[in-house]
């Protein structure tokens, strides 16, 4: 019995974030969220050298080999950093596949990915029906899909995209094929750019795992947006206490100023003990426990909404400057509204949960 | 991380898991008092190793070597048969640990057998009617005459007085001192002339703490724990002691589940709650707060497991206002379930410890009663400045220690 994290993850951790501190200090995420294309091939490039783009693919592919944990425990350092990139539905593709990918798929795929030849992303969500592999209405047939996909995260520069499909299966489809539109949708974090995607009888090629396969995928996809929103939210309270300690009004540093103290106090107190919760539901899906979908999604709610919250103050608490453009708040904030509201609502997470909790 | 347990932690589960089958007793001796009873278990709880882990033998503990998975497993195994294990009083919980660090060999053996075995009971003489939150700024005097402290003075807050045998207390003994450095940690028999206990009642209608006066109340000069003037050092540590006893992941998990069972007993629209979609919301919502503390608390034993205490400081600093707010928060939802029957006022024989939760009136108690543990022991407000101060490093308190 060992709930804590072995000497190599923190390892994995601490030079992560050495290269962000590096190579995507605030000036750098600030020049990268104006821009507005939520990726940097020199970042991302950094980001595959290490390792980071094939985390969970297993050795034999190429990849490092390791577990969903480690790619969550990636995925929180990324959003303390505030780093733009594929990261996240790269690493949800490959997790697909790996999990429930044929060994010819994985081989014809998977090296790919943990080589940073290719960049993936996923398209799951379908207007008016929702995200979940149950709602999928996207067809398959003969080798062609049809249907169309919104907020599908850095389509326009993923060079793979896993749809999910009618029926609940992932089909694979090679983003620059005949059949594909892709229709700008903006995005408010502007490090995650999102579009529609049409499929006009574009070809893709279904991938063997079944249902069973994408709901373990979509629980991944939870835990790991769970610890980007709390990596998120730790850089928020970091940011908190250093402007309240350089701000001063009334001949001293807010800080000083118990209202300010407790505050921030209480968004740490709503947000550190969370750090287990993604934990937990990481390892118990690395491991298959039977709890493992109600954890990813209590993880979701929890830490994405505990996170918002704590967002929302950081902003009250940096005053006039907080509402602006200038101030670094936002864009944490808009990283934790993404991670909130992408694959399900805490709300729709609370009432999984509590069906999964046999209420 | 690795959440299997090993082979020998495995054992060492059914081994306390066999001894349990001893809870309830049985026989003649589930025909005795249930405090008779507890002794009985307790005892033999002592002599399996399973009670008073950390307390040497030869005071009347079962002297473990540190193992913090080993406690963790007698904590929930205990905790789900519902057997009596170390007291968490406020001699055996606070006092024990204090004077182990800091009594003398024959304080040690004179107060803590009596304390582990609950014969001799103790209250926490700290609070004064102008000293709460700046407890430091305490008046309560003891004088030095001869062989003797005298006492002057009075204590509020003072839980369980009406009953102890013995307070231990701080006492500003070097009037002349700083704030902080004129005050002494003092052993006060309860039975000594010049004490008077006054009770105050409470707002959920018991009588648990009181008002302590003392009038030129005499104690013997050795009565001391520490030398003069280092009683504030020695009850920063018992208050983190008694911050320890308050985060209890498995009383929130049980409190947890009695709220889920609540919700399947109470009916709204002529369903059960728990069908209605804004009772799910909230109670999926409610448990986040619980998982966290569950893992938070899982993680925190891993850390003192690897000695890297370090490691968690600023979960173990939030304990408190944590767990006093996840209970809250249990405690509003069920009171919002039963609906009507909040106006029911508590009943006599629930008055006591959290109350049951199996009636109505037991929840109310409860939604009452869940204010108390934001005020003992430390104020969430007092709570709050620590996690900011220590845990993030920002300013202390204009006026503090002054």
């Amino acid at each position: 019995m060992d709930f804590g994290l072995s000497e190599e993850q923190e390892m994995l951790q601490e030079t992560l974030k050495g290269f962000a501190e590096k190579e995507c200090p605030t000036t750098r995420v600030r020049e990268l969220f104006d821009a507005g294309l939520g990726h940097d091939s020199a970042l991302w490039s950094g980001l595959v050298e290490m390792g980071i783009a094939g985390l969970a693919i297993p050795e034999a592919y190429g990849g490092a080999g390791l577990e969903l944990l480690d790619v969550a425990l990636a995925a929180e350092v990324l959003g303390w950093a505030g780093m733009p990139g594929p990261f996240l539905g790269h690493s949800i593709a490959a997790l697909a596949v790996a999990a429930g990918g044929s060994e010819a798929e994985k081989k014809a795929i998977l090296p790919g990915l943990a080589s940073g030849e290719a960049i993936a992303t996923v398209a799951l969500q379908e207007d008016d029906r929702g995200f979940a592999p149950g709602d999928w209405q996207t067809r398959f047939a003969e080798g062609r899909i049809d249907g169309t996909k919104t907020i599908v995260a850095h389509a326009s520069i993923a060079d793979r995209i896993l749809v999910g499909v009618a029926g609940g299966r992932f089909a694979w489809v090679d983003a620059k094929a005949q059949g594909i539109t892709l229709e700008d949708q903006g995005g408010v974090d502007r490090g995650r750019p999102i579009a529609k995607v049409r499929f006009d009888g574009a070809p893709a090629q279904l991938l063997s795992g079944g249902l069973d396969a994408s709901e373990r995928t979509l629980d991944a996809a939870s835990v790991l947006l769970a610890a980007d929103a709390f990596g998120a939210a730790t850089r928020l309270i970091e940011l908190d206490v250093a402007y309240s300690q350089s701000r001063q009004q009334f001949g001293q540093p807010i800080a000083q100023f118990q209202a300010i103290k407790h505050a921030i106090a209480r968004m740490a107190t709503e947000i550190e003990p969370s750090r287990g919760i993604w934990w937990y539901a990481a390892h118990a899906l690395d491991r298959g426990h039977a709890d493992a979908s109600r954890q990813a999604s209590i993880a979701k709610a929890h830490v994405t909404d505990r996170a918002m919250d704590m967002a929302r103050q950081s902003v009250e608490l940096h005053g006039g400057y907080g509402f602006t453009w200038e101030c670094e708040v936002q864009m944490w904030f808009k990283r934790i509204m993404f991670d909130r509201s992408a694959l399900g609502t805490p709300e729709q997470h609370r009432e999984r949960s509590a069906r999964l909790g046999g209420w | 991380m690795d959440l299997t347990y090993s082979t020998a932690h495995e054992a060492f589960r059914a081994r306390v898991k066999t001894f349990l089958e001893g809870w309830p007793l049985k026989g003649a001796e589930a025909e005795r008092p249930l405090a008779e009873q507890e002794a009985i278990f307790r005892n033999r709880g002592i002599e399996a190793g399973f009670v008073y882990r950390h307390v040497p033998k030869r005071y009347g503990g079962s002297e473990q070597p540190r193992d913090a998975i080993e406690d963790q497993i007698i904590q929930e195994e205990f905790y789900r048969a519902g057997a009596p294990r170390d007291l968490t009083s406020q001699g055996a919980g606070m006092l024990v640990p204090t004077l182990l660090e800091f009594g003398t060999e024959a304080q040690k053996a004179r107060y803590i057998p009596p304390a582990l075995r609950g014969e001799e009971s103790w209250c926490q003489g700290y609070s004064e009617p102008g000293s709460g939150s700046d407890l430091a700024s305490l008046q309560c005097q003891a004088r030095l005459e001869g062989d003797e402290w005298v006492l002057k003075g009075q204590k509020i807050w003072t839980s369980g007085a009406q009953r102890a045998h013995m307070m231990f207390g701080l006492f500003r003994t070097e009037p002349n001192a700083k704030k902080h450095e004129g005050i002494s940690y003092l052993l006060v028999p309860m039975n000594t002339k010049g004490i008077e206990v006054r009770p105050l009642r409470e707002m959920t209608g018991g009588y648990e703490f009181n008002e302590v006066f003392f009038d030129d109340a005499r104690i013997p000069a050795d009565h001391i724990v520490a030398a003069r003037g280092q009683g504030w050092q020695v009850s920063r540590a018992t208050l983190v002691h008694e911050r320890n006893l308050i985060g209890n992941p498995f009383m929130m998990r049980e409190a947890f589940q009695d709220l889920v069972e609540l919700a399947r007993s109470r009916r709204r629209n002529g369903r059960p709650a728990i069908e209605d979609p804004s009772v799910r919301q909230r109670l999926a919502e409610i448990e986040g707060y619980v998982r966290a503390s569950e893992t938070s608390n899982l993680r925190q034993f891993s850390a003192a497991q690897r000695g890297e205490m370090a490691k968690v400081m600023r979960p173990v600093l939030m304990n408190k206002v944590f767990s006093t707010d996840t209970m809250q928060r249990i405690a509003r939802c069920a009171y919002d379930l039963i609906g009507g029957d909040g106006v029911l006022a508590p009943q006599e024989e629930e008055l006591h410890g959290w109350g049951r939760r199996s009636t109505p009136s037991g929840w109310v108690l409860q939604y009452i009663f869940s204010m108390g543990p934001a005020i003992a022991g430390g104020a969430t407000n007092i709570q709050l400045n620590i996690i900011g101060e220590r845990g993030y490093g920002l300013p202390r308190d204009l006026h503090r220690g002054k």
